[in-house]
This record gives C-alpha cells, sequence and structure tokens, in this order.
C-alpha cells in the first residue's frame, strides 16, 4: 500500500509543556479558559456525578435552584454543562458553591490506575454484552 | 440559551435519568482526526440522546515580549460530544468523541489522564489525519485500540498492512467497524475493554 507511514513515539519522561511544544518558530500562543481563578475550585472531573441534598430552599440563587433539580438524580458534570449550555468550567465554578454550602454532593470519578482494575473491566465487558 | 426552540434541552427526559444507586462513572475517549466518525460512534451506542459540553478559550497571540498590551484575543469555543452506556446499577460509562487537536485536551481537567482507554479512529483514505492523535496518546501513556472506519468508497487494506503503516506494536489491536452500527461500535468498545484487561494481567500498564 501507498499510505503514507507513521512513526510510533513513546511515553514522554514528563508531560510535554507547552512552551516545549511551541518552540518552533511559530507566532507564540497562550490558550487560556474564559472563566476566573482556577485555584479555588472543587476537583471536578467531567464524569464527577452529582446528586442534590433534598430540594432547593427558597433562598437559592435561580442557577442553583435550576442545577438542584437537574441533580435530583445522579447527573454527572458533563451532563450538567450540556442541559445548562454553560462551559465545564463555570459549571465547575456554580458546583463549588453548591458543595460549599452542602448543597449537593459529589461522586468521585473512576480514573485510569497504574495497574487496571480487573473487576471493574469485567463488569464493563458484561455491560457492552447486553447491549 | 438555544434559539432552536423545540430541540431546546431543559434536562434529562425522565428515561435518561440514572437510578440513586449509581456510584461512579468512568470515561473513554474516542479520538481521530477531522471527520472520521466519532459523533457517529458515539450516537451509535449512546444510552441517553448524544449530548455536548462546551468550553470556550481565548488565544491570545502575542506581539513583542515587552509590548503585552497589544496582543490580539480570539475567543474559540470547543465543542466535544459525548454518550451514556449505564453498566450496572452502580457503574456508568462516558464515551467522549474528542477533538483531535491536542491542544484543546487541557481544557477538560483529566480527560485524557483519567480515561480507562481511548478508540482511535481511522479513515483509510485519510490516515494521516490521526497519526498525531496516536503519537500523543503514547507519549501520555494512555492505551487505546485502533478502528478502521470503512466508509464505501475508502481503499480496503489488509489490517496487517494497516498494522505496518500504522506503526502498531503487535499487542495493540486493530479492527474494522461501520461507526454507524451500535453492534458493531459496541464491538470495538469490547475489543478495547478485552485489551486493558489483558493488560491488568500482564500488569504491562505502566
Ligand atoms: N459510510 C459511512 N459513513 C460514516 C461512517 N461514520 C461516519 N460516517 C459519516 O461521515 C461523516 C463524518 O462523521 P462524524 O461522526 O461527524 O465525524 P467526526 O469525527 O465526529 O467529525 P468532526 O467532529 O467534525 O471531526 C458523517 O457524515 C457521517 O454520517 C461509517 O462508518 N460509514
Ligand atoms: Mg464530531
Amino acid at each position: 500500500m501507498t499510505a503514507p507511514r507513521r512513526q510510533r513515539r513513546h511515553p514522554a519522561p514528563q508531560p510535554p509543556s507547552p512552551s516545549a511544544e511551541e518552540g518552533d518558530g511559530k507566532i507564540p500562543e497562550r490558550l487560556y479558559v474564559v472563566a476566573g481563578p482556577a485555584g479555588d475550585r472543587a476537583d471536578l472531573d467531567l464524569v464527577t456525578l452529582i446528586v442534590a441534598n433534598g430540594r432547593p430552599s427558597p433562598s437559592a440563587t435561580p442557577e442553583q435552584t435550576t442545577v438542584m433539580r437537574l441533580c435530583a438524580a445522579p447527573l454527572s458534570v458533563a451532563e450538567l454543562s450540556a442541559y445548562l449550555s454553560l462551559p465545564y468550567s463555570s459549571v465547575t465554578v456554580l458546583l463549588t458553591e453548591l458543595l460549599v454550602a452542602e448543597l449537593v454532593q459529589a461522586r468521585a470519578p473512576i480514573v485510569r490506575q497504574a495497574l487496571p482494575d480487573r473487576n471493574l473491566l469485567e463488569a464493563v465487558m458484561h455491560g457492552l454484552q447486553r447491549l | 440559551m438555544d434559539s432552536n426552540g423545540s430541540d431546546t434541552l431543559h434536562g434529562p427526559r425522565t428515561t435518561d435519568r440514572l437510578p440513586q444507586s449509581a456510584e461512579a462513572a468512568a470515561k473513554i475517549v474516542i479520538v481521530g482526526g477531522f471527520g472520521v466518525g466519532k459523533t457517529t460512534m458515539v450516537g451509535a451506542v449512546s444510552e441517553i440522546r448524544p449530548l455536548t459540553t462546551e468550553e470556550t478559550m481565548t488565544q491570545a497571540g502575542l506581539g513583542v515580549d515587552d509590548d503585552y498590551g497589544s496582543e490580539t484575543k480570539t475567543a474559540t469555543t470547543v465543542a466535544m460530544d459525548f454518550g451514556r452506556i449505564s453498566i450496572t446499577e452502580q457503574l456508568v460509562l462516558y464515551l467522549f468523541g474528542t477533538p483531535g487537536q491536542e491542544r484543546f485536551w487541557f481544557l477538560w481537567n483529566g480527560l485524557f489522564e483519567g480515561a480507562l482507554g481511548a478508540v482511535v479512529l481511522v479513515d483509510t483514505r485519510r490516515l494521516e489525519v490521526s497519526f498525531d492523535v496516536m503519537g500523543r496518546l503514547e507519549e501520555r501513556g494512555v492505551p487505546f485500540v485502533v478502528a478502521v472506519n470503512s466508509f464505501p468508497d475508502a481503499p480496503r487494506y489488509p489490517l496487517e498492512d494497516l498494522r505496518v503503516a500504522l506503526d502498531l506494536a503487535d499487542e495493540i489491536p486493530i479492527v474494522e467497524c461501520d461507526a454507524r452500527r451500535r453492534a458493531s461500535s459496541r464491538d470495538v468498545l469490547l475489543t478495547l475493554t478485552r485489551f486493558l484487561h489483558s493488560l491488568a494481567l500482564t500488569g504491562a500498564l505502566t
């Protein structure tokens, strides 16, 4: 076949830093998210599940009320972002407030481990086979 | 807010609600160059109508070092489609169809670091559009499988020839698929999950 050929790469000793990747003489570029400072935000993953602690109180803001209604059943941060039509970064700001006020709880995601969890993967296989 | 009235989503339909017992979620990413079928694959296997999460970033082109005041900023919105598969009453799997350009990936905290693994979609008419993303996954140590999306007018090559062209290690699965078909896309996800399981058995993942 005459298709172009790729050359395999290998794990970088450290995650490549943005500056190292831009050092090829192109116009320097800075990319950053438009929301406020990231420092004081809860550590939320796209698939952290959010669940409301009961019903919104009358003193809650309209935004908080909307989020709490949506999270009557567990809902991921990604789904909240989609239903609210808000960027992920803005949703994490909103959720940080709600978490601090203990109006919602967060169920931590399952993330990749150095050694994958076989029981988890077996459950996923069985789940997919039923699809 | 969305302007196209009837299409606006205000929240999950009753049938799209997860049970209270849903404890934790995991994610798999579907990556590949422009137009290889990422969104199609997410839609084919998702139990909910696929949704979109967006992020806005500004891009500042700088003048010279001592003249930050003159930078020009442009806002770019990057969208990512996703879908969902309930595995058990406790466990949920999310699939993200992720833009191929790696410079956008940092927008979603932990998207690749935390993903169980990745499916790289390739189109044999334009194999090279998925090269960069494969290299990025290798650099980051994200385990992946390759799915060759069979477009009707695309040339067919033996998978072993594609393995050579893609410089894939022997153990990395490569399969053909039709991203529009649920069973075919499901089989790709099964291939990935079995591969991850084999890595767990050999302890090969570092
Ligand atoms: N024949 C055929 N067409 C497909 C297949 N998968 C996707 N398509 C079509 O190819 C086009 C691109 O598919 P998308 O799923 O939008 O691709 P994508 O990777 O999400 O594209 P971008 O998000 O724009 O990068 C669409 O018109 C699909 O209908 C396939 O397996 N077979
Ligand atoms: Mg797409």
